[in-house]
């Protein structure tokens, strides 16, 4: 099983860790993980903004980087639903159908594809679960609350393996952290507003850790916890499954 | 204006998309039996206070004990209450019931889902009477509630009349702040009165 | 963008002026949007009727020509007389025209967001008649000469305080009253008088039955059928999409849209309207105003099955935090903002981008309108009309450029943290939005692509 992985633009240039943690945790659960080298944005922003008439260059680049592989894997709900959704190139659309079959975010990925039933992870600290909503709604990684139906949750699942971690309750369990790509800046007062409410939510119920399946998020809300001077940390997922 | 008709009438033939089949009710129709005690729960719930009775006969004393002191009462049904209005209040434009204090009628059927009775200008005779009066008390017989809105359509079948209305609770709003106050514009309280 | 009219992002940084205020708004809608899902929950099968009232919606857009035609035939059968407006400026007329044989100057309106559509209220105020909106809510903005900020909840937005004030100057309360018993009793008189005066009623309509030509109008308060049945005329205004093929399916949309809107099991009254009482006149005006437009287009289409429950706007996040008047449309929220569009590009180009298009919208629709879909495409459609600003298409094609070439992204990359490092008051300052209110990461000495390289 060939393992492409995928490390979003902005993963790549300011949370190298968090690739890192994604590629040892994949490659620690047996897959062979190759990195194509030259890798830069799935178009997600341009597109969002109104432009995916632009992401042409993207999605050709994005194409010839993973179509060899047999999956496609990386640390982003939204980047993956973003392929998953719009990856099209014209004169190689097998290819790209290809990439939008095989495209998974990482835990949708561990819980499904590997079928991960243990891991090899500790992390004794109280942690509040982000549900990106992509990665929810989109992706389908857990379920929404404003449905009827049983109650999943891929994230929370692969977190249940993890020795010592205490997941804590939230208030509102699935409401968006106000990131939103280019959101945060065109709406700077609502994005804002939004992610001092989510941070909220998991301070009042004693987390010591936000954890996430999609760096965007956990970036807005660092970044709203390091002005608030709290002490509470924002991980990615992969690198609390990765804690040994 | 028939101008206008045809410009809609073209555009909307024009833009309309391919024809598409109704979807099938049927699932959505079977399940439990209706109870009283599920009525009961949902009508109280939306503001209804409910009053049982084996025989009619208990009626006007039930409502009389239960609503003292009414001056002007409405009754579409003698039987149903021991002192009629003093005016004639079946005729008019429907304002001329601004003075009545209690209006007591009969609904056709109860839907156990939401606590609505299904009333009609056949029973109410003025349309305006259950919304002017500033209470009112409806009549039902156990055997006619039903579980859910699709029971109860399938019960009523096509219109019979020219108005027909559901009426779960008293008049109510939370348009300040959300605080449920019960009397907006209709009637302050509604008592139904289950007979078995 | 209209420089005279301010856009969402504008008003909505206004309205967080006062965090406060936000949080009040936001939990008082987000309690709504918790009691829908209490009531969602007590319907094992509410999934099932959720696509049922889709494919009804759908059916009835596909055959919405043959329907109006059924429609507008038994509607006079039964004693109505239909009026068709191409736009708001012809359903004005319409009404105008009718108010003015009767030759009132004073009458009772009950909610229609279609009216809002049509701004009728200032409309006939310019012809020299008073419009008296009879739902509380309504009544409350109208005193305080403001537009709905909701579509269910008008006065969602106003403090109690704020409305024993008003209802002081306008009403007589006891100044400093507040009591939301003691004001809708005092509107409870004030408005029952208006309704026993009012000669002639409009309603709104929330579904219009083909097969029988009846309308249906659903109220908590009554204001509907006080007005309707003690007027001599009764004007309904209603959309061309509000029709649905029979009565029976009034069944599944009478138990999607009060579980949806308010967490009630129904409304207080479901009043269906077929033939004029004796004596009196019942018009119905059809309304197109862009209906017929939207529903040519392919993507927006499925925006016409809406019914009006406000449910997006009570679990939009943006929603709760930005007020109603933040969307400077009749129709505020997620439905509003693809709805607007179509009526206007330019005025409403805005609107589609008031979202992080996180699709709590779409899940909580009762006819399961794709809602953050169709923000997304109505951003792709309003930039291919050159409804954006320049600098931001500038900006995305200079991002393109650096995005679709491997060699200048690391280059702009290793710049990037480089600066952030060495003179981090180039990113860090006042002119970033992102740092106004939030830290920007700590920049790392090497991406994840040189780190890979190193050690694998």
């Amino acid at each position: 099983m060939k393992v492409g992985l995928f490390i979003p633009c902005y993963i790549d240039q300011f949370y190298p860790q968090v690739g890192i943690a994604t590629l040892q945790l994949l490659e620690k659960l047996g897959c062979e993980v190759g990195y194509p080298s030259g890798q830069t944005c799935c178009g997600q922003p341009m597109a969002n903004s109104g432009y995916e008439h632009l992401t042409d260059g993207c999605n050709r680049l994005f194409t010839d980087n993973f179509k060899s592989y047999d999956y496609i894997v990386g640390p982003s709900g939204s980047c993956v639903l973003h392929v998953k959704d719009h990856l099209h190139v014209a004169d190689n659309e097998t290819a790209a159908t290809h990439i939008r079959q095989n495209i998974y975010e990482l835990s949708e990925f561990l819980t499904d594809v590997l079928q991960v039933k243990s891991l090899r992870a500790k992390f004794p600290h109280k942690v509040g679960v982000h549900q990106s909503c992509h990665g929810q709604r989109g992706l389908h990684v857990s379920q929404m609350t404003e449905l009827v139906g049983p109650a999943f949750s891929k994230p929370l699942q692969l977190l249940n393996m993890v020795d010592g971690l205490e997941l804590i309750e939230l208030d509102r369990k699935d409401e968006c952290c106000g990131f939103g790509g280019t959101f945060c800046v065109f709406e700077e007062a609502v994005s804002v507003k939004m992610g001092k409410d989510r941070v909220a939510d998991h301070v009042h119920h004693g987390a010591e850790y936000i954890t996430g399946n999609d760096v965007s998020c956990l970036m807005h809300l660092e970044g709203i916890l390091r002005r608030q001077q709290s002490p509470v940390k924002v991980l990615h997922l992969a690198e609390i499954l990765n804690n040994e | 204006m028939s101008n206008s008709r045809d410009k809609i009438m073209a555009a909307v033939k024009q833009n309309q998309p391919p024809a598409s089949q109704l979807p099938d009710l049927a699932p959505l129709i079977s399940g439990a039996p209706a109870s009283l005690e599920a009525f009961r729960k949902v009508a109280e719930g939306m503001g209804s206070h409910l009053l049982e009775v084996t025989d009619e006969a208990e009626i006007p004393a039930l409502l009389q004990e239960h609503y003292p002191d009414m001056e002007q009462v409405i009754t579409t049904d003698p039987l149903l209450h021991a002192r009629a209005a003093t005016f004639d209040w079946l005729t008019g434009d429907g304002r001329q019931l601004q003075q009545a204090d209690l209006a007591i009628v009969r609904a056709q059927l109860g839907v156990a889902e939401n606590g609505a009775l299904w009333l009609t200008e056949k029973e109410l005779q003025v349309r305006v009477l259950p919304f002017i009066a500033q209470h009112l008390a409806v009549v039902l017989d156990i055997n006619t509630i039903v579980p859910t809105m699709h029971h109860a359509y399938e019960k009523i079948g096509g219109p019979q009349t020219g108005f027909g209305v559901f009426i779960a609770g008293p008049s109510k709003t939370a348009d300040i702040e959300q605080s449920l106050v019960l009397g907006a514009h209709g009637a302050k309280s509604l008592t139904i009165i289950i007979k078995k | 963008m209209n420089t005279a009219i301010k856009d969402h992002a504008e008003l909505a940084e206004a309205f967080n002026a006062n965090e406060p205020r936000v949080n009040w708004h936001d939990e008082t809608l987000w309690w709504v949007r918790q009691k829908r899902d209490k009531m969602a929950w007590s319907l094992p099968e509410w999934e099932t009727l959720r696509e049922t009232a889709s494919l009804i919606k759908h059916n009835v857009l596909g055959n919405l020509h043959a329907y109006l035609e059924e429609f507008e035939r038994n509607a006079q059968q039964n004693g109505a007389i239909v009026h068709w407006a191409a736009d708001a400026e012809e359903h004005n007329r319409i009404v105008l025209e009718l108010l003015q044989q009767q030759g009132v100057k004073r009458m009772v309106k009950s909610k229609s967001m279609l009216t809002e559509e049509c701004h009728l209220n200032h409309y006939l105020a310019d012809h020299g008649i008073e419009v008296i909106d009879t739902d509380l809510g309504e009544r409350i903005v109208q005193l305080a000469k403001e537009p709905p900020s909701h579509i269910v909840l008008p006065c969602i937005h106003k403090k109690k305080e704020e409305i024993g004030d008003l209802f002081h100057i306008h009403l007589g309360t006891p100044a400093g009253n507040a009591d939301p018993q003691l004001l809708t009793a005092a509107a409870r008189l004030h408005l029952r008088s208006e309704f026993i005066q009012s000669r002639v009623a409009i309603t709104g309509v929330n579904f219009a039955v083909a097969e029988t030509g009846e309308m249906v109008v659903c109220t908590n308060e009554g204001n509907a059928d006080m007005g309707a049945h003690l007027a001599d005329v009764h004007i309904a205004c209603m959309g061309i999409e509000k029709l649905i093929p029979q009565r029976k399916h009034l069944g599944v949309f009478l138990r999607l849209l009060a579980r949806s809107a308010t967490g009630q099991p129904i409304t207080t009254y479901s009043s269906h309207f077929r033939t004029p009482k004796p004596g009196q006149q019942l018009h119905i005006v059809l309304v197109d105003n862009g209906r017929s437009r939207q529903l040519g287009r392919e993507d927006f289409r499925n925006s016409l099955k809406c019914i009006r429950c406000g449910a997006c706007m009570n679990t939009c996040p943006v929603y709760r935090r930005s007020g109603g008047h933040s969307y400077h449309n009749a129709i505020a929220g997620p439905i509003g903002a693809i709805l607007a569009p179509n009526l206007d590009m330019k005025q409403y180009a805005d609107l589609p981008f008031a979202s992080t298009l996180c699709g709590s919208c779409s899940n909580v629709c009762p006819v399961k309108i794709d809602i953050h879909q169709q923000l997304y495409k109505w951003r792709q459609v309003l930039v291919q009309d050159g409804q954006t600003k320049a600098a931001k298409t500038a900006g995305m094609k200079i991002m393109t450029t650096v995005l679709s070439r491997p060699g200048l992204y690391k280059f702009a990359g290793k710049m990037a943290r480089w600066v952030m490092r060495v003179a981090p008051g180039m990113v860090n300052n006042r002119f970033n939005p992102w740092y106004k209110q939030r830290e920007l990461p700590p920049p790392p000495a090497e991406s994840f692509e040189t780190w890979y390289k190193k050690n694998r």
